[in-house]
């Protein structure tokens, strides 16, 4: 249950960040904090009680004592397209500081080209 | 109360203050450093919740490699918020 | 003004997130697809692995469009921040213990790397993890020495000729088999290395292929620094 709590949490602060601040990498933070949230309750929701990871390393490890596989396999994908979507938002920033000198992005819609 | 449970609250609580922390900095470098910290506790939350892959990749992934992109993106911009 | 805005509209979007995820029970069995692949997976794969089996062997057409999207994410870097003339980087040279730890810890991390991505149906490890600690071991050679150069050329055929034999593994399953990416090798004796048919060999091409692309990734952006 502390689990939904923290990732709910996390979520929520993130959209906050990604909502008020002014600051463009401020607001890159922010999205990988959501995307860290997100994960964290994908896989909360496939958690059983007293259950064991889903590898059957041992001779008699029987299938009802396992957590269930399908969201570990999602969050797998989720986490490395997380790092491709910051890596490319980040090389966007970069390049829009060296356009208009600025990280601020209320004078970055005001300037005109 | 059993011990787990309160180690469990315990990082609970580390995790939201490193988020808070991160978004309310002015000096960009410690706000990553907080993102990373999120990334290493988060690690430890999935190895708790039976999912050793997903630690492994949370580990290699979010602590090394996005840090260090972060870090290259503020050394070619401003270090200060303002 | 706006920060008061932002907290109505975070009020009302925790409100409904609330009201859904209190109707998840925490930690109750349920009864669906991921029990039929945790009861059939050492029967028809031979993996011991259930996570790598649903990734390569399930899903493996979900984990072509990951690989591609990668692909699409280094390229895009690359092509963004693309600049003539900046040819060499110029940090400076670190100290003498980070030098000598470096040079002493780079084969250990790759060696680890490689292990965990060959094991990836024994134990857990997999092709994403062990390029991500490739990719960091070459990290801490870039930035212990100014001189440690890796060869573009090397890269680029590196990560093309990894994605051509995953490609090719699909193929070779509409070929032999019925369906693309069908597991058409014997399974195998679960629990020893050579056995859960293609997995293996897809996993070590995702390897090599993650791994190479990470290095070029920190290759580009390092060489913009001036």
């Amino acid at each position: 249950m502390v689990y939904y709590v923290t990732a709910l949490l996390l979520i929520l602060i993130g959209i906050y960040a990604i909502l008020t601040k002014k600051n463009i990498i401020k607001i890159v933070i922010g999205l990988s904090i959501v995307d860290s949230g997100v994960n964290l309750l994908l896989i909360s929701i496939g958690y059983i009680k007293n259950g064991t990871a889903p590898i059957f390393s041992l001779k008699g490890l029987t299938p009802d004592q396992m957590v269930d596989p399908v969201p570990q396999a999602l969050v797998l994908t989720a986490i490395v397209i997380g790092l491709g979507v910051t890596a490319v938002a980040l090389s966007l920033v970069i390049r829009l500081y060296d356009h208009h000198k600025t990280l601020n992005i209320n004078k970055i819609r005001k300037l005109k080209w | 109360m059993d011990w787990a449970m309160i180690a469990i609250y315990i990082l609970a609580v580390i995790i939201i203050v490193a988020a808070i922390f991160s978004i309310t900095q002015k000096d960009l470098l410690l706000a990553v450093i907080g993102t990373s910290a999120i990334s290493v506790v988060l690690s430890i939350f999935y190895y708790l919740l039976q999912a050793p892959d997903v630690a492994l990749t949370e580990a290699a992934i979010g602590v090394a490699l996005s840090t260090i992109i972060f870090v290259i993106a503020i050394k070619k911009t401003e270090r200060y918020e303002e | 003004m706006r920060k008061v805005t932002a907290i109505f509209v975070l009020a009302v979007i925790g409100f409904y997130m609330i009201s859904i995820i209190a109707t998840i029970p925490f930690g109750v069995k349920r009864d669906n697809v991921g029990q039929h692949y945790l009861k059939n997976t050492v029967k028809e794969t031979g993996a011991v692995n259930t996570v790598t089996a649903i990734v390569v062997s399930y899903r493996g057409f979900d984990t072509l469009g990951e690989v591609t999207v990668l692909f699409l994410a280094a390229t895009g870097l690359g092509a963004i921040l693309f600049d003539k003339k900046s040819k060499k980087r110029r940090l400076q040279h670190a100290s003498l213990i980070v030098r000598v730890g470096a040079h002493l810890l780079y084969p250990l991390i790759v060696l680890l790397g490689a292990y965990v991505f060959v094991h990836g149906h024994l134990t857990p490890g997999g092709g994403f993890q062990g390029g991500a600690i490739i990719a960091t071991g070459v990290l801490l050679m870039f930035m212990s020495y100014r001189t440690f150069e890796t060869s573009h050329k090397v890269l680029v055929y590196i990560e093309s000729l990894a994605g051509i034999v995953f490609v090719l593994a699909g193929f070779s399953g509409l070929i032999w088999g019925n369906s693309f990416l069908q597991n058409i090798l014997p399974a195998g004796e679960a629990g020893t290395l050579l056995s859960a048919g293609i997995i293996p060999i897809i996993y070590i091409a995702v390897g090599f292929k993650v791994g190479a692309e990470l290095t070029g990734l920190l290759d580009n952006l390092l060489k913009t620094i001036k």
